[in-house]
Order: C-alpha cells, then sequence, then structure tokens
C-alpha cells in the first residue's frame, strides 16, 4: 500500500467519525434543511469533474466532461441556492411578530 | 500535491464540519450553510492552479459551469415551496450521475490496466452513482406526480431486484479481476442504472424523504469513491462527511416516522396496504357529519383554545397564509391558537415549519409533538386542515394497520374536531381515519385555502 493511499484512508475513516458526531443531535424541524445542505456540500464532486473535462481531448471525454461539470455543478448552485431558500424562511419566524 | 493546495483543502474540510455543526442548531442554520458555501468556493478555487486546459477542455468547463449555474439558481429560485422535496431529490440525482460519470472519464484515461486501487473505488463509484442517479430521478418523478406515487409492485420484485444486485456484484468482481477495457464499465453502469429504478419504483410516496436522505448519503460515498480515484482529498473527506451524517439522517428521518429503515425500503407499506383496503372495502358507505361554515366559525370563535394541525393538503393549496390569518382573528377575539407539527407533517421532516414560517407564523406558536400532545384533552377545537395519517389513532389501536406504532397527534383527544378535507380519499398511508367517523368530529370538504378563508369571515360575522 502506497503512503498516498495510507493517507488517504485515514482522512476517510476520520471524516466518517465527524460526521456521525457533528450531526448527532439535530432537531426535527431541520431534518430537511440538513439533508440539503449535505446534498449541496457532495456537489464538491465539481472538482472531480473540472480535473477530468479540462484535459479532454477526443468525442468521447468531451462529452463526459461536459456533461459531468453540467450536473456538478446543478448540483453545487442548486444544493445551497434551495438550502438558503428554506433557511431564509426561519430567520423570518424568529423576528418579532408585527 | 502541493503545500497551497492541501492547506486550502484543509480549510475547506474545517468549513464544511462548521457548517455541517451550524446547520444542525435553529439559530445558525442559514450561516451554516454559507459557511459550507464558503469552502466550496474554496476548494473550488484550490483546484483551478491543478488543471491542464486542452482548448476543448476550457470551452466545455465554461459550458457546464454556464449551464449548472442557470439550472440550478432557476430551478431552486422558482420552485414552490411545497416542491422542494423533490428539487432535493434532482439536485442529488445530478450529483451522483457526475460521480458516477467522473469515475468513467478517469478509468478511460487510465487505460487499459490501470491498477486495482484506481479501478475499485471507480467500480465503486460508478454503480453507487448511477443508483442514485436513477432512485432520485424515479422519486423525483413520484413526487412531481409525473407518476404514481403509489408503490408499483409484481410478483417475484425482490427477487428481480436481487438478481440485478447479484449480477451488479458479479460483473463488478470480474471487472476488478480483469480490469479491462471501458466497454464493461458502461454496462455495469446501465445495470446499476436499471437497479436504482427498480429499488425505488416499490416504495410509496410518503417514504421518498427517507429514500431520498439514503441516495444523498449513498451519493456522498460515491463522491469519495471518485476521490480516491483521482487522489483528491477534498472529496474524500466532503464526500465521506455527506455519507456518514447522511446515513445518520436517514436513521433519525425513519426513526421519526416510527419504523425502521428496512420497513420503509422494502415495501412493508404496499403489502399492508392491499389486506387493509380489503377489509375497509364495506366501510364506504359510511355517514360522516359535516356542517357549514357559519355553524364552525361560530364554534371556532367561541372557543378558549384551537389547536391547528396543519397537514400536507394546506401545504398543496398555498393555505399557509390562510392559516394565519385564522389565527390572528381568533387571537383578536382572545381564543389561544396553536400549531401542532407532526414530525413528519408535510412530506419531510420539518417541511410545514418551512412552510409556516413562510407566512410569519411566530415561532412560539408552533409546537412539536412532544410539546403538545397533552394540551389536546384541554382544546376546544383540534382544526385538522389537510391532515390526515398523522391524526388517525389507527396508529395507536390497529396492530395490523400499516402505520401501527408510529407517533400520532391525539387531535381525538380534543373536546372538538373539525376535520378539514378535500374529500373522503385516504391519505398518504392509503388507509382510511377512523377520526372522521367519530362522534365528535365535524368535517368540512373543499380546499384548504377556500376554506380557511370562509371560516375566517365566519369568525368575524360571529
Amino acid at each position: 500500500m502506497t503512503n498516498e493511499l495510507l493517507n488517504e484512508l485515514t482522512f476517510f475513516v476520520l471524516a466518517i467519525f465527524v460526521g456521525f458526531e457533528v450531526i448527532s443531535k439535530v432537531p426535527t424541524i431541520l431534518h430537511t434543511p440538513l439533508m440539503s445542505g449535505t446534498n449541496a456540500i457532495h456537489g464538491i464532486i465539481l472538482v472531480g469533474a473540472l480535473l477530468i473535462a479540462a484535459g479532454a481531448n477526443s468525442p468521447v471525454t468531451i462529452v463526459l466532461g461536459l456533461v459531468a461539470v453540467t450536473l456538478a455543478t446543478t448540483n453545487v448552485v442548486g444544493g445551497f441556492v434551495v438550502t438558503d431558500r428554506m433557511l431564509e424562511m426561519f430567520k423570518g419566524r424568529q423576528a418579532p411578530k408585527k | 500535491m502541493n503545500t497551497l493546495l492541501a492547506l486550502a483543502y484543509l480549510l475547506a474540510a474545517v468549513l464544511f464540519i462548521l457548517g455541517l455543526k451550524q446547520l444542525s442548531s435553529p439559530k445558525g442554520a442559514r450561516n451554516g450553510n454559507f459557511t459550507a458555501a464558503a469552502g466550496m468556493v474554496i476548494a473550488l478555487g484550490a483546484t483551478i492552479p491543478l488543471l491542464h486546459f486542452t482548448s476543448a477542455g476550457i470551452v466545455i468547463i465554461a459550458i457546464g459551469l454556464v449551464i449548472g449555474t442557470v439550472v440550478g439558481t432557476v430551478g431552486a429560485r422558482l420552485v414552490h415551496m411545497t416542491a422542494i422535496p423533490q428539487m432535493v431529490a434532482l439536485f442529488n440525482g445530478v450529483g451522483g450521475g457526475a460521480a458516477a460519470l467522473v469515475a468513467v472519464a478517469e478509468l478511460m484515461r487510465l487505460g487499459v490496466h490501470p491498477p486495482f486501487a484506481e479501478v475499485f473505488p471507480s467500480v465503486f463509484s460508478i454503480v453507487i452513482g448511477s443508483i442514485s442517479f436513477a432512485g432520485s430521478m424515479v422519486a423525483f418523478s413520484k413526487l412531481q406526480e409525473l407518476m404514481t406515487g403509489t408503490p408499483i409492485t409484481y410478483p417475484g420484485q425482490q427477487i428481480v431486484n436481487l438478481l440485478l444486485a447479484a449480477a451488479i456484484v458479479g460483473f463488478a468482481v470480474a471487472v476488478l479481476a480483469i480490469a479491462s477495457v471501458p466497454f464493461s464499465f458502461l454496462s455495469l453502469m446501465v445495470l446499476a442504472l436499471i437497479l436504482g429504478v427498480a429499488f425505488v419504483l416499490p416504495i410509496g410516496g410518503a417514504d421518498m424523504p427517507v429514500v431520498i436522505s439514503l441516495l444523498n448519503a449513498a451519493t456522498g460515498l460515491a463522491v469519495a469513491a471518485s476521490g480516491f480515484t483521482l487522489n483528491n482529498f477534498a472529496l474524500i473527506v466532503a464526500g465521506t462527511l455527506v455519507g456518514a451524517s447522511g446515513s445518520l439522517l436517514t436513521k433519525l428521518m425513519s426513526d421519526a416516522m416510527g419504523r425502521s429503515l428496512a420497513n420503509v425500503l422494502f415495501g412493508a407499506f404496499g403489502q399492508a396496504r392491499a389486506g387493509i383496503a380489503a377489509v375497509a372495502g364495506g366501510g364506504q358507505a359510511r355517514n360522516v357529519r359535516s356542517a357549514s361554515a357559519e355553524d364552525l366559525g361560530t364554534l371556532l370563535a367561541y372557543s378558549q383554545r384551537v389547536i391547528i394541525v396543519p397537514g400536507y393538503g394546506l401545504a398543496v393549496a398555498q393555505a399557509q397564509h390562510a392559516a394565519r390569518e385564522l389565527a390572528d382573528v381568533l387571537e383578536k377575539r382572545g381564543v389561544e391558537v396553536e400549531y401542532a407539527i407532526h414530525p413528519v407533517a408535510g412530506r419531510m421532516p420539518g417541511h410545514m415549519n418551512v412552510l409556516l414560517a413562510e407566512a410569519n407564523v411566530p415561532y412560539e406558536q408552533l409546537k412539536e409533538m412532544d410539546q403538545v400532545n397533552d394540551d389536546f384533552k384541554n382544546a376546544d377545537v383540534a382544526l385538522i386542515v389537510g391532515a390526515n395519517d398523522v391524526v388517525n389513532p389507527a396508529a395507536r389501536s390497529t396492530p395490523g394497520s400499516p402505520i401501527y406504532g408510529m407517533p400520532i397527534l391525539n387531535a381525538d383527544q380534543a373536546k372538538n374536531i373539525i376535520f378539514m378535507k378535500r374529500s373522503m380519499r385516504p391519505g398518504f398511508a392509503g388507509i382510511d381515519n377512523e377520526l372522521m367517523f367519530g362522534p365528535k368530529t365535524v368535517m368540512f370538504f373543499g380546499d384548504a385555502k377556500d376554506s380557511l378563508t370562509k371560516l375566517v369571515s365566519a369568525v368575524k360575522a360571529a
């Protein structure tokens, strides 16, 4: 096993524990926004899509790259915007009644 | 990996974790989303120096970024609040699809005999990403009512799905053993897409939130796997965070429905329904009481305490503003008004809170189930607006019922129950609700918004 793979595995295992711990006490009302927020975070796949698209040099890789970048961008942008829209309303309801 | 890049990715990872932490508490939730978005911008920015553009590459990236940004922003901005669950499904699906495509492209770049450490995560990413993509699209179609929301089942379905899964595992092992040509990866992708569809078809519309959450976690893992293929730490850490927190969230969601995850996924709902429908068949001609808006307006106006139970019907009719208006006129007359929010009211946990917050309903009036359940017996009226299964006493009393064991709101304990519904049609769970036939219950048929508006005038006139 290479050093790099060992490092990656270490990050992977630690991230599992952090992922479990960080949301262990979440109230029901935040389930949907939290799901939507994590949904936006896995849009990080855009980094991967950029890496493969940048070097595209054949018809197949061009199509793959274009579709991957488009889908991943939709995931990131849509994910964060829709989460914000949900949470915008939580702010509204905490304001004192007019 | 150079130092600057590594530090930028580390910073991004920290921001993701802080963002998730803030997202788990009502106070910081909105900032949490910004924090996570900042992490994303940093991770993306740090990646740019890594890119060695071909002329085609720079063009397709520009086109992809523009299309994705427009589709994502417009979709997320224009969608109705009631349609948000399917929007999340859609955004999750495209992420899964992207993860699978990234893995395919990377394997093609690596050529005919890529090392095992690259092939294994790629195969994982292709399979899971494709399942997530196809499954999310079915979930989207079900919630958007492009297809029926009821479970689609046929004899031997479990066996077919099992065989599909076995075929994928077998194929994946073969691919790993002979580490071969791109064509085999595409076949694997097609099989996984079929399994994704087949897996979600037998699950009913009411259970889609749990499925979407599960597929969300799956996409996270697919992204992490793509990270192993590309040796990219940002993908590994962020993907794994989502995979882990998403799995936990999926469990929390099915707990809120009082059911196990296995029960949600493997169609127990659908199977139980046939039996119940047969039993309930004779009950269709039963009488219910209904009343005029004026009568109900008077009842409400002279109550001490009214608890409103909002459900999906309220959301569909966009009646949250009308509900608040009714609450306002009642409060002006000195009636105490609260909203009882079931954990799975609407289509997703927390969905109803979002809708009511949109109508500026004060936070203090929104009561979670545990806070409010003991208050029903002191309430003069429980006003049920487009909710059904969450107040069905069968969950307490009928062991054979598909919703047996689900925690419900004790609306049946109120002195009077006004049940506002469009029709006698059963709710998501597809079963009759005894409460509608109860001696204390009055039905008030009609679109939730119209009905509420009528009640507002009736209360004013009373």
